[in-house]
């Protein structure tokens, strides 16, 4: 069950290019665990290690304090591919809270919601604002449904509401199903068909 | 009102409807699961001491780091690391303990999971069908909803055999006219996501529909609606058709004699009605699709083979070509070629085999070239080996494996050195995704063994008896 997520305040990350797939965000190769935990390490392994596994100091990953970037501002269709939700855990294990983009892939922003990763969807106006200041500290208000920075006119945004409210109260969404299992039952005696 | 394919199947799964503040509670007919993304969901329900709801309507499969080598004389299979061996095992236990039926090790059954479904009949038309996997779009080709969901999900889908979806929007994309010779289900599969761009698809259910794709066979089918997801689409589906109910007469977990006729009887009503609104609607000339390969290291980055690759439109073109070793203006068919790949759940069945060995009969694959020929289920397996076709890749000079995902995801040991050069019956093209520094080609298994052939990519029609082009 996700950490409950009101609000943050940080300065961001950018990694402005297209398509970064969740191969991307952690190789397959990393996929052999049985556990979420501890796949911080692997977050965007290959760009940030060389083959022996010596880290490249060039890489932006490797340069910056996670603790003081929570939020990755990343180029348009941003987790698109596999749907490991590895890719949520090893970014929230590495330390981001926040993912913002033009354009996020279906099965990742699901992955992310339950993960307690909040991803965002803005404009590309407001996505070039952010990415021109990225070490000024910006405000992403989920009960408020406004990212803030500066003196800089709120920009808002949404999240789809059962998820917000699950992020915002700390709501367990198997627990919330659960709950469903007298509908779910009754759906069965209306619709057995055959089971394989 | 006239209904889509998907309303009508989305609407006979609500459980409760969506509302303005929650998703609705959307029915699973069948969830399979593989070693990858089920440990931490039967951790999950574990640890709240939950049991798995329906074992009848869940089942199993070892395929994506299981070794497609056999085991050795010490009966030891050659994992490529103890964490792989423990996933594995993991995935026995916790289906022991559960009740979840396995195609293990043992079994006649196991497959990659998107080849073993279809091929058991546990993929029915009309049926919701997930897995914690993207290309589970795969099973749509019969007219069922079937979509990729992740390790929460697969702990929802165990625990209450339900999810939570809102209703995704839907498109139809429309291949007209007839395909060429030498032209594949994949070849129109990768002529889609060229046309739609790598999210073009985004929040929508895929209908195919049209000419050609009516002429396709299941596996064809089944190859357009796998990759729906490397557009961006949730789902593709294709409406059942005599096609599609004289594939599945027969398999084990269809239903048999009179139960049948009405099962088929129903199938065949699910298409969408005349009239019918799509959100979005994209219509393709089938008749001008030739054999397709890419160039970027994105699924939307294909053209024909043969054709110029051309200019960067932006700073990840650029990035993609710098990593392809590929120049704007140039054909790619003058790259020599060191890997070649048939397999994956797009393409490792037994029409794609046969496609592959057409092409290689009787011809070598070229010296620097490693060919690796992967079936994907002990069923294609055992059906290729009958028609004498694991003597055609031996012979020609390929490797012939045992089932599995094996270079496709690169995770169970079998993977493309950094910098060489692959083309691949896969589904992606991504950096490093059939190993670190791989570089990778999508194309048709008929394509792969020409170009292994060759050496360099090469139209298969060069090798096909009908040379037709326009």
């Amino acid at each position: 069950m996700p950490e409950a997520f009101q609000a943050l305040t940080s300065k961001a990350v950018v990694l402005s290019q297209a398509n970064i797939d969740t191969d991307q965000i952690i190789p397959a190769r990393f996929l052999t665990t049985t556990s979420r935990e501890g796949l911080g390490k692997a977050a965007f392994y290959d760009w940030r290690y060389e083959t022996d596994g010596s880290p490249k100091p060039e890489a932006v990953l490797n340069r910056i304090d996670p603790a003081e970037r929570r939020i990755l501002l990343a180029g348009p269709n941003f987790a698109c591919g596999s749907s490991r939700e590895h890719a949520p855990w090893a970014l929230v294990d590495y330390g981001f809270r926040a993912v913002i983009s033009t354009s996020i892939a279906d099965i990742f922003t699901s992955n992310a919601l339950k993960t307690g990763l909040l991803p965002i969807e803005v404009d590309q106006a407001t996505w070039d604002d952010l990415a021109a200041f990225p070490d000024q500290p910006v405000t992403i208000d989920l009960e408020a449904g406004e990212i803030r920075r500066g003196n800089a006119a709120p920009t808002p945004f949404t999240v789809e509401r059962f998820a917000r409210r699950c992020l915002l109260d700390g709501v367990d969404t198997l627990g919330w199903l659960q709950a469903r299992l007298p509908d779910i039952a009754a759906y069965e005696a209306a619709h057995e068909m055959e089971t394989a | 009102m006239p209904e889509t394919l998907f309303d009508k199947v989305w609407n006979r799964h609500l459980v409760t409807p969506e509302t303005v503040d929650a998703p609705g509670v959307l029915y699973v007919d069948l969830h399979l699961v593989h070693e990858v993304t089920s440990p931490q969901a039967f951790s999950e329900i574990e640890a709240r001491g939950l049991p798995v709801r329906r074992p009848d309507r869940t089942f199993a499969t070892l395929d994506h780091s299981t070794p497609t080598l056999p085991a050795g004389a010490d009966g030891e299979r050659p994992y490529v690391t103890p964490a792989a061996r423990a996933q594995v095992e993991r995935l026995e236990s916790n289906c022991a303990r559960h009740g979840v039926r396995l195609a293990g090790w043992d079994s006649d059954d196991r497959g990659v999971v998107h080849v073993m479904g279809p091929e058991l009949g546990l993929t029915r038309p009309g049926m919701t069908v997930v897995c914690g996997d993207s290309h589970t779009a795969t099973h749509g080709a019969f007219g069922a909803l079937a979509f990729g969901i992740g390790t929460s999900e697969v702990g929802h889908v165990l625990a209450t055999q339900c999810l939570l979806q809102r209703k995704p929007k839907a498109m139809r994309v429309t291949v007209t006219g007839r395909l060429q010779p030498g032209v594949s289900g994949k070849d129109v599969a990768l002529a889609i996501i060229a046309r739609l761009g790598f999210g073009g698809g985004s929040g929508h259910v895929i209908e195919y529909a049209g000419e050609a794709i009516r002429s396709l066979d299941m596996e064809g089918r089944m190859t357009v609606c796998n990759m729906s997801i490397e557009a961006g689409a949730r789902a593709g589906m294709i409406a059942p058709d005599a096609v599609t109910v004289a594939w599945l007469q027969g398999r084990r977990y269809v239903p048999a004699g009179e139960a049948f006729g009405r099962a088929a009887a129903d199938w065949l009503t699910l298409k969408s009605d005349p009239g019918a609104v799509f959100d979005a609607e994209v219509e393709i000339d089938g008749a001008a699709i030739r054999p397709m390969a890419t160039w970027g290291t994105t699924p939307d980055a294909g053209s024909p083979v043969g054709a110029l690759v051309p200019a960067p439109r932006d700073a990840s073109d650029e990035k993609a070509l710098a990593y392809m070793g590929f120049a704007a203006g140039e054909a790619t068919t003058g790259h020599p070629v060191d890997v070649v790949f048939v397999g994956s759940c797009t393409n490792g069945r037994l029409p794609d085999l046969r496609a592959a060995a057409e092409v290689l009969r009787g011809r070598k694959v070229s010296p620097g070239v490693r060919m690796l020929v992967v079936p994907g289920s002990e069923a294609v397996r055992r059906d290729a080996e009958a028609e004498g076709l694991d003597r055609v890749f031996i012979e020609a000079g390929a490797e012939w494996r045992l089932p599995g995902c094996s270079m496709c995801i690169a995770m169970n040991g079998d993977f493309v050195a950094p910098g060489q050069l692959a083309v691949s019956t896969s589904n992606r093209n991504f950096e490093g995704r059939q190993g670190k520094g791989a570089r990778t080609i999508l194309a048709s298994p008929a394509t792969a063994a020409a170009s292994a052939i060759a050496g360099v990519l090469t139209d298969p029609r060069v090798y096909l008896k009908e040379v037709v082009d326009a």
